[in-house]
């Protein structure tokens, strides 16, 4: 089943076409991940998917993105409750300088979609979601920043599933980790996918190997192979993804 | 008066014949060099004029802290002689009338207090605004335009404001309280808060530009609208910084002198009840700048006066401090990035 569809994407920042017809269509609840080389076009296709690219100025966009049949840049369309829908972590671990109970907390006590005795289970039920419960149940109250890189990024993870979406974006998350930590946000991922559709741009090929179920390769701003991960990896249909998964381009 | 104001121009007067200076010299060092390459001790000369130079912006920088020190030392000597001149009793007593020896410092101080905290209530909400819509929400030309504005609104000298308070803000006020004068503390206070907004706007406006992008990303990704954003994510994670714009705002305030003596109605009364607010008052400032120019030298009112002075100097220290250890709070926890 098809979760979102991309028919024939464009994406422009001021004149310059950064993104070329891209079609593509992301399964539910399955990992779908994205490589290439940097500069590629991939973050930035990816952030079209909860309309975060709008926060820049001069930039344009042409095509549909369809989240389950309805197009999100069609003008009715609400971009708060879009990306109440469409949540997304980060390449570098961004928890608010606020205490790691207050960051768990901010999306439900922005929706208001909590009781306040209810707040205390969504921030357990996110936090062992995140695969961080044991680690900082008894410290709730700790300044956030005060955790390790990769405690911040699972509490990014928890912040973003408080809120109940129903896709997750990752941005490269584990570039900014350890190997350890990015085995243990790997893991979460895999977990993750029994509730929520995923959606990760990694450099890395291995991670798109090892956890994704789809993966889409990008050149320059086109989208030139997406296929079931297996494929991709072991019989490439195009040359230069071929190329590019054995290290000759890239 | 070395009251904080002061003290500050004079800081931001030196630094900035300093920078005069340095520009000047390093304008000077090509010349210099030319010359030296004709001369046959050419390498030897150069070193002299570098260490002359550098042992010149060395001690001008020394000499501000000279400054300060002294200035200090003036205020104590001229100053710490009321503390046993006059009971102690007498000197924070609630009456001030020097011509019967009544020192009771009181009401000033109260009445310092009473002004500067109403102008801070007053410009806290205002500035904060003002700082987020210029930073946050503002299209950029209009960003372009507001900025050069509010450092012009910081250069009306108070005088002026003060002449605006009296002929304008006063008459207003009297006519709706209905009240025998409009020259009150609340009058005084709206112009304070005027002359406090400019440093609260930008101090508070650099602080939101410091927050990092990726805090209202997230805010944003979370299906957050702008506003929420703003209000539960930017503003706390600037919170330090705003807090140093108000600490500083009140520290322009309550060195205030001229503007304040012009408005406030300057009399001498313990402001204690609400309505106060609405009365006449008098502040440190005020007082020393009003009474120094008839007072005999070495008199007990002379020292009574530079007392004033100590404990306004005191209590803008203390001011400075709380703001210096809230920004040092932060940057140990890593939040200033």
């Amino acid at each position: 089943m098809d979760k979102i569809r991309v028919e024939g994407l464009n994406f422009y920042y001021g004149k310059h076409r950064a993104l070329t017809d891209i079609s593509l269509a992301v399964r539910d609840r399955r990992i779908t991940a994205l490589i290439g080389p940097s500069g590629c076009g991939k973050s930035t296709f990816l952030r079209c998917l909860n309309r975060m690219n709008d926060t820049i100025r001069g930039t344009r966009t042409e095509g549909r993105i369809l989240l389950d049949g309805q197009d999100i840049y069609t003008s009715g369309i609400n971009v708060v409750e879009l990306r109440q829908r469409v949540g997304m972590v980060f390449q570098r671990p961004n928890p608010f300088p606020q205490s790691i109970w207050d960051n768990v907390a901010f999306g439900p006590r922005v929706l208001r979609s909590h009781t306040r005795s209810g707040l205390a289970d969504v921030i357990e039920e996110s936090l062992r979601g995140a695969a961080l419960w044991e680690e900082v149940k008894d410290r709730l109250r700790q300044d956030a920043l005060s955790l390790s890189l990769g405690q911040q990024q699972r509490l990014c993870i928890a912040r973003a599933i408080a809120i109940k979406p129903e896709v997750i974006l990752m941005d490269e998350p584990c570039s900014a980790l350890d190997p350890i930590a990015t085995l243990q946000v790997e893991e979460l991922m895999r977990s993750l996918k029994m509730d929520y559709t995923l959606v990760i741009v990694t450099h890395n090929m291995q991670q798109a190997a090892r956890v994704s179920d789809w993966t889409g390769f990008f050149w320059m701003g086109e989208l030139v192979e997406f296929d079931i991960t297996e494929n991709v990896f072991t019989r490439p249909s195009n040359r230069l993804t071929e190329d590019y998964i054995t290290g000759r381009a890239g | 008066m070395p009251t904080n104001q002061g003290k500050r121009g004079t800081f931001a007067r030196i630094t900035r014949a300093l920078t005069s200076l340095v520009t000047l010299c390093s304008g000077m060092t090509p010349l210099s060099e030319a010359m030296t390459q004709t001369d046959k001790s050419g390498v030897s000369r150069t070193r002299w004029v570098e260490f002359a130079i550098e042992g010149a912006i060395r001690l001008l920088g020394f000499s501000t802290i000279g400054f300060v020190l002294l200035i200090f030392l003036f205020l104590l000597r001229e100053g710490l002689p009321i503390f046993y001149e006059v009971p102690l009793g007498n000197l924070f007593g609630t009456r001030w009338y020097p011509t019967f020896d009544l020192f009771g410092t009181l009401p000033l101080i109260l009445g310092s207090i009473l002004v500067t905290v109403t102008a801070i209530v007053i410009a806290l909400p205002l500035g904060v605004a003002t700082a987020v819509f210029v930073s946050e929400i503002a299209p950029h030309w209009a960003r372009e335009v507001l900025k050069p504005m509010i450092e012009v609104l910081a250069g009306i000298p108070s005088v002026v404001l003060g002449f605006f308070g009296m002929h304008f803000v006063a008459p207003v006020i009297r006519s709706i309280l209905g009240a025998p004068t409009g020259l009150t503390v609340f009058a005084g206070a709206l112009i304070l808060a005027y002359m406090a907004l400019p440093t609260i706007i930008s101090v508070a406006e650099d602080a939101l530009d410091t927050v990092p992008k990726s805090y209202r990303d997230a805010g944003l990704a979370m299906g957050a609208t702008q506003w929420q954003t703003i209000w539960k994510v930017v503003v706390p994670a600037a919170r330090s910084g705003i807090l140093m714009a108000v600490m500083l705002g009140m520290g322009r305030a309550i060195g205030e002198t001229m503007a304040v003596m012009m408005v406030t109605g300057n009399a001498a009364r313990v402001p204690l009840s609400l309505d106060s607010l609405f009365r006449p008052a008098r502040t440190m400032t005020a007082t020393i700048a009003a009474e120094m120019g008839e007072v005999a030298q070495g008199s007990t009112h002379y020292h009574a006066l530079f007392g004033i002075g100590i404990i306004l100097f005191l209590l803008t220290f203390l001011i400075n401090l709380t703001a210096a250890s809230a920004i040092f709070h932060k940057r140990r926890r890593g939040g200033l990035r």
